[in-house]
This record gives C-alpha cells, sequence and structure tokens, in this order.
C-alpha cells in the first residue's frame, strides 16, 4: 500500500533560481528524496500542482512587491514548516541594495513607463513578514546543507548546521589564512560558515556569501581592513554584497563610505 | 454565434523564473496574445552603478543561477576591453570549458528534465523516471558532468568564486583536469544516444521565417568569443549590438521586450547558432544530427530539443580536446590599473547570445551598465509563435492548448530570472 509521502512545496519570490535549482542539482539524491516525499508544488520541475496544506515549504527569494506579502502569507497559512532558503530568503539579497537608495529614482532610470511596474522601496527577507522555522543561508545554499536541512525536518529534529565563522572552517580544513599571508581583505572572521572553504581555497578572499555568524565583530574586522589599507567605500562595499540587508553588515556598512 | 474564449496560464511551469500566458479568442480567431513576465524587477543595471569594476562579474553573477558563467564572462571581457587585457591563450580555453560545463548541465537540464516531459505527455521528468527510471538517472549523471567540470575550474556550480577580470584567482593542475575525462567520454557517447532519442519526437509543423542572431567565430562553434552573425546577412563586431537591437517596454511584462531595428523576427538560442554555424559543428555532431534527419536549416522552433542534443555532443567533444590540450598558465590573472572607458561583452549563454555593456571612470568605478539577456530578445518571436500555435490548435480543448503553448515557451528554454534584469539604464521621458 502507498505510504501517505509527506508533502513537499517549493516556492520562489524576488531571486535569481540558483538556490532552488539547488535541489535539482542533488543529482545522486533527487530520486530519493522522491521517494519519502511527494513534490506536490514546484514550478521549476513540474507543471503539476497540488492543493495544500503542505508539511514542508521551501522559500526562495526576498519580498519586493505588495503582491508578494499576500502570497508569503498564503504559503506560511498553508505550511507546516517553513524553510527559507539562500541570501535573498533570509536577507533579501543582492536586491537589496536598493535599501540604501532611492527605488524611484531606479525604477525612472530603468524602465521607459514607471507606472507600469508595482514594486516596493525595498527588499527584505521572508522573516521579516512571517514566521520562519529554520533559515538557510548561502548564495546560493550549499546543497549537502540543503538535504541536512530536509532530512532533519522530515525526521523532526534540528538540523546540524554551524553557527561559527568561516575562520573555523579554513583552520579545520588547513587553509592558509589569506588575510594572513598575504594581507588579502576577506569577510571570513565574521561570516557564517558552509559553503566548503570555496574562496580561501581558491587564493580569494571570502565575500561573505553566507552572512553574519552569529555575534560578529564586524567592527573590529573593518578596523583591520583599513589597517590593511581598504578605504571607507571599500569596506562598506565589502559589508554591501549579497547579505547587504543582514542586520549586523547593514549596521557596519553605514559607519562607513 | 460569437464566442469569446479566454485561456489563461497563471504561472508557468519547468521555466526558470515567473511568466504567464493570456490569449484571447474570438469568433475563431486569435485576437490578443500577451507573454507576460511577472517576476519582480531586481534593478541590477542601477546599483552596479557606484560598484568597483571587479565586483561586477560576482554581482552580475545573481542575475541567473542557471547560467551564471555567462553573466562572470560577459563582464569580465567588458572590463577587459576597457583596461586593454589580452588574456592568454591557456586561460582563455580554460574559460571555454568551464563554459562547456555551463552548457552541458543547462542543457542536459532542459532537454531531460524540462522539455523531453512534453513531447511525451508526462507532466515531468519524475513521472518519467517512474516510466524509464535507468534514462532519467542517465539524464542526472549527464547533467551532474556538467556541474563537476564547473566545480572543477570555478569552485562550485552556482555561482562559482573562482573567475574574475583578467582571468582566475587560482587555476587547477593538469590532473584535475585529466581526471575529468573519463566521465566526459561517458558524457559524449550520451549525448550521440540523447539525440536518437529526442531527433525521434513527434514534432507539430510550425517553420517560421526567422532573422537568426548569433556569435560565430572563424575556428570553433562560438560560445565566448567572435562576431555577431544573423541570418539576414549582418557580420559585426559586439560593441555595434546596440546599433541592431532595441528594447521596448510593454505594460504586460516586467522584462523589456528586445527586437531587431529592422524590423525582422530576431530569434537568439540553439537554432540561431545551428543555422548560422552548422559548418563550424565537429564531424560527429553534423553526423549526429544528419542520422535524426537535420539539415543546414531548420526552422521549426519544436526542433530546438533536438539541436541541444546536438549541442551537448559538440561541447562534450570540445571539453575533452580542451582536457587534452590543457597546460597550467604561469599566471592565473592579468591585473591593470584601472583607467576609464567603455566596454562591451557578449557570450552565448545556453538559451542565446547575453549582451554586457558597461561604462566606468578613472577609478574603476562603475558609471553606467546595461544588459541584455537571451530571453528578453526572445519575447517577441515566443509571442509570434503562440500566435501560429494558438491558432492551429483551436479546436482542441483549453487544456491541451494550454499545454501546447508552454511547451512552444519551453522551446526557448527561457530564463525568466534573466529576463527581468535587462533594465535600460538610458533616461527615456515622455
Amino acid at each position: 500500500m502507498a505510504r501517505n509521502k509527506p508533502k513537499l512545496a517549493v516556492w520562489k519570490f524576488s531571486s535569481c533560481d540558483g538556490c532552488q535549482l539547488s535541489l535539482i542539482d542533488c543529482e545522486d539524491e533527487l530520486l530519493a528524496i522522491t521517494e519519502e516525499v511527494r513534490i506536490s508544488y514546484f514550478l521549476e520541475a513540474t507543471r503539476k500542482v497540488e492543493k495544500g496544506p503542505y508539511d514542508v515549504s521551501l522559500v526562495e527569494g526576498s519580498i519586493t512587491t505588495p503582491h508578494d506579502i499576500k502570497a508569503i502569507r498564503d504559503v506560511r497559512k498553508q505550511s507546516k514548516v517553513l524553510v527559507t532558503i539562500g541570501a535573498c530568503a533570509t536577507a533579501g539579497g543582492i536586491q537589496a541594495l536598493r535599501n540604501f537608495r532611492n527605488v524611484k529614482e531606479y525604477i525612472q532610470c530603468v524602465y521607459a513607463h514607471p507606472e507600469y511596474i508595482d514594486t516596493l522601496t525595498t527588499s527584505t527577507a521572508v522573516s521579516d513578514h512571517v514566521p520562519v522555522d529554520f533559515e538557510l543561508r548561502g548564495c546560493p545554499i550549499d546543497k549537502h546543507q540543503l538535504l541536512e536541512v530536509l532530512n532533519a525536518t522530515l525526521n523532526g529534529r534540528k538540523p546540524n548546521i554551524p553557527h561559527h565563522s568561516q575562520c573555523i572552517e579554513c583552520k579545520q580544513n588547513n587553509v592558509v589564512c589569506r588575510m594572513v599571508a598575504t594581507g588579502t581583505p576577506c569577510l571570513g572572521p565574521v561570516t557564517q560558515a558552509g559553503c566548503g572553504t570555496l574562496c580561501p581555497r581558491h587564493d580569494r578572499g571570502c565575500y561573505g556569501c553566507f552572512g553574519p555568524m552569529e555575534t560578529p565583530n564586524t567592527a573590529a574586522l573593518a578596523a583591520h581592513l583599513k589597517e590593511l589599507g581598504a578605504s571607507g567605500r571599500d569596506v562598506q562595499r565589502l559589508f554591501r554584497s549579497f547579505n547587504a540587508n543582514a542586520e549586523a553588515f547593514r549596521k557596519e556598512s553605514e559607519s562607513h563610505g | 454565434m460569437a464566442e469569446t474564449r479566454t485561456i489563461k496560464v497563471e504561472a508557468l511551469a519547468r521555466v526558470e523564473g515567473e511568466g504567464s500566458l493570456s490569449i484571447k479568442v474570438k469568433d475563431g480567431l486569435v485576437k490578443e496574445l500577451h507573454f507576460g513576465i511577472f517576476e519582480p524587477p531586481r534593478f541590477f543595471e542601477a546599483f552596479l552603478k557606484g560598484r568597483d569594476y571587479r565586483e561586477v562579474p560576482d554581482i552580475t553573477a545573481r542575475i541567473c543561477g542557471i547560467c551564471p558563467i555567462a553573466y562572470l564572462m560577459g563582464a569580465s571581457q567588458a572590463m577587459e576591453r576597457i583596461l586593454g587585457i589580452e588574456v592568454t591563450k591557456p586561460i582563455r580555453d580554460l574559460r571555454r570549458l568551464i563554459y562547456c560545463g555551463e552548457w552541458i548541465e543547462s542543457h542536459a537540464l532542459h532537454v531531460y528534465m524540462l522539455h523531453a516531459p512534453d513531447f511525451l505527455g508526462l507532466q515531468d521528468a519524475l513521472e518519467l523516471a517512474a516510466h524509464n527510471r535507468g534514462l532519467v538517472e542517465k539524464a542526472l549523471r549527464l547533467k551532474k558532468i556538467g556541474n563537476m567540470l564547473i566545480e572543477a575550474i570555478g569552485g562550485r556550480a552556482i555561482h562559482p568564486v573562482n573567475l574574475r577580470v583578467g582571468g582566475f584567482y587560482k587555476v587547477p593542475t593538469k590532473a584535475q583536469i585529466m581526471a575529468l575525462r573519463p566521465e566526459l567520454e561517458w558524457a559524449l557517447e550520451t549525448s550521440l544516444a540523447t539525440v536518437t532519442l529526442v531527433g525521434g519526437f513527434e514534432f507539430p509543423d510550425v517553420v517560421q521565417d526567422y532573422n537568426f542572431m548569433a556569435l560565430r567565430h572563424p575556428d570553433e562553434y562560438a560560445i565566448h568569443e567572435g562576431r555577431l552573425v544573423t541570418s539576414s546577412g549582418l557580420d559585426f563586431p559586439v560593441e555595434d549590438f546596440l546599433k541592431h537591437v532595441e528594447e521596448e517596454h510593454v505594460p504586460w511584462s516586467n522584462a523589456l521586450h528586445g527586437f531587431a531595428k529592422d524590423g525582422s523576427h530576431h530569434h537568439v538560442g540553439p537554432l540561431a547558432r545551428y543555422n548560422l554555424n552548422y559548418d563550424k559543428l565537429s564531424p560527429t555532431a553534423v553526423a549526429a544530427a544528419k542520422a535524426v534527419g537535420l539539415g543546414k536549416v531548420v526552422r521549426n522552433p519544436f526542433q530546438s530539443i533536438v539541436i541541444r542534443a546536438v549541442e551537448l555532443v559538440q561541447v562534450c567533444e570540445d571539453a575533452l580536446k580542451l582536457i587534452d590540450g590543457y597546460a597550467e598558465p604561469d599566471r592565473s590573472f592579468v591585473e591593470v590599473a584601472p583607467r576609464a572607458g567603455e566596454g562591451h561583452g557578449c557570450t552565448e549563454a545556453p538559451r542565446g547570445i547575453c549582451y554586457h555593456r558597461y561604462r566606468i571612470d578613472k577609478e574603476g568605478t562603475v558609471t553606467d551598465a546595461r544588459i541584455i539577456p537571451p530571453t528578453a530578445q526572445n519575447q517577441k518571436v515566443i509571442e509570434l509563435d503562440l500566435w501560429k500555435v494558438v491558432q492551429a490548435n483551436l479546436s482542441q480543448s483549453d487544456e491541451a492548448i494550454k499545454w501546447r503553448c508552454e511547451q512552444a515557451i519551453r522551446n526557448y528554454d527561457p530564463c525568466i530570472s534573466c529576463a527581468t534584469h535587462f533594465l535600460k539604464l538610458d533616461i527615456a521621458r515622455e
């Protein structure tokens, strides 16, 4: 007899589609996942749509239009567990750079007919609008972390996702510190680990895809970056990228420029 | 009796991003048809202003999670033109190799997971797996090989971290590159089998008079370098793109419509590349195309799935050659001091040409940005195809028409997330 599989829904708001693609990128696991859950709503992958309620909803993208606000409330109502995936959903994404500027000016300099465009002046995280059960960081998310969160959620346990800094991960992986060895600016000391130590392994400073770690000391890092020769503008740019609207990064960026 | 039918597809499935379709039919004739993009605007061109030129590739990559290489590379090339940087041959070849990875991943995803189900009357690839699990496993392995290539060179499959203006942060070793070979040999065989499989599908009889545009290179099937050519006979450098393509803002779409200034049916993507660069395909790819009955000219948009499979053969073979020829360069990138100027970049994203233009000041700060992705350019021909498809299928049920229209839109592998970001920066005021 067919089991009653938990129903999974994948939703998209303002985003690049990369985080939901991470689920399809689980090439070795995808068919096994579909044996354990029933994909009830996932427009990127299927035209089949099943009505809610859903046991687990994965939400990609940030809230940028009046319609998004209504839609995310509706998703919340229909979902037992709501997990946000990626920097857009957890912090507003790169499009949150509008939060620091005048959005009317943006629309005017971009579209010939501003009256056709319906948008909010901000791009914000899903958790600014509805309660969220778990936030999975990354720009994009790491697919192994996604599998861990799905696994944990389906089994009613807490996901085992570290909240410590990238520095810890570099040490664990015997990666030479870029900032100490070469003076390369690096957000590693204040950024949550989880990407797999990608940039430092490629002779590059961390650029903060995974957003702030828990209790980051951004001011100390900013001071150190300036000692290395960075200007106020450089520091501001570093904190203002894919997680620009995450509170710790936003506040630090506002002290420079 | 006058009869009015309204057919709506509120949210298109199996495309990247959010699109919709609305059709009005009156007295047996299509009266109105809009392919809409309701993906909210993200204003990339606006917030790129004021950023450092070195940040632009990583920022624009976030326009699209499916084809980040197209953005990383187009932006890097544009900056290199401004700065007068000429990358070395090993860097150039490594770029082509990682781009092959993006094509393999994207084409395998689209052919098997997104498009093939339409031809088989199935809702999705998971239904396909229920019928033929082995086939979907092969498709996923093929897709994974594309990602493996991107990861080996770029660090990660989505938004790779290792590409930069002037080259790469760190180049892979010869051994790391050679390790990719066995899987790619399998990928080549599987791509050939893919051509045979999808070449046997049934195709609705639609032939269109498109004006194709694609990159063309004297020595290779163009992906990341070349001049732009059209089937109407134009041949011009990337810098002149905006002399030939313009955009307009229509009320039903958050993506500007790109169109050819000469009024022709501008069409970019696999079909355009195949028709314009047939003579640059490898003998293996040509033989595979011939074996399923494709000639030098293909103007049925529904056959784009076969062309994608032929291109899979092409890039798997190209990748194998690039792997064999790879020699670790002494330097992973070229760097020069910034200078003011304007630069253009254009590469063949899996779904067609993706154009970039930037201006920077003498400190290297961006003062102007313009990006025109492929789906933007194809919106008009998508609508053109749909008029024909709907008119030809009016005797069918709304549900059947809807599905056929979705399939016709998926012919273009539309990347709607991309399309909403080709935002015009020139201020047009009425």
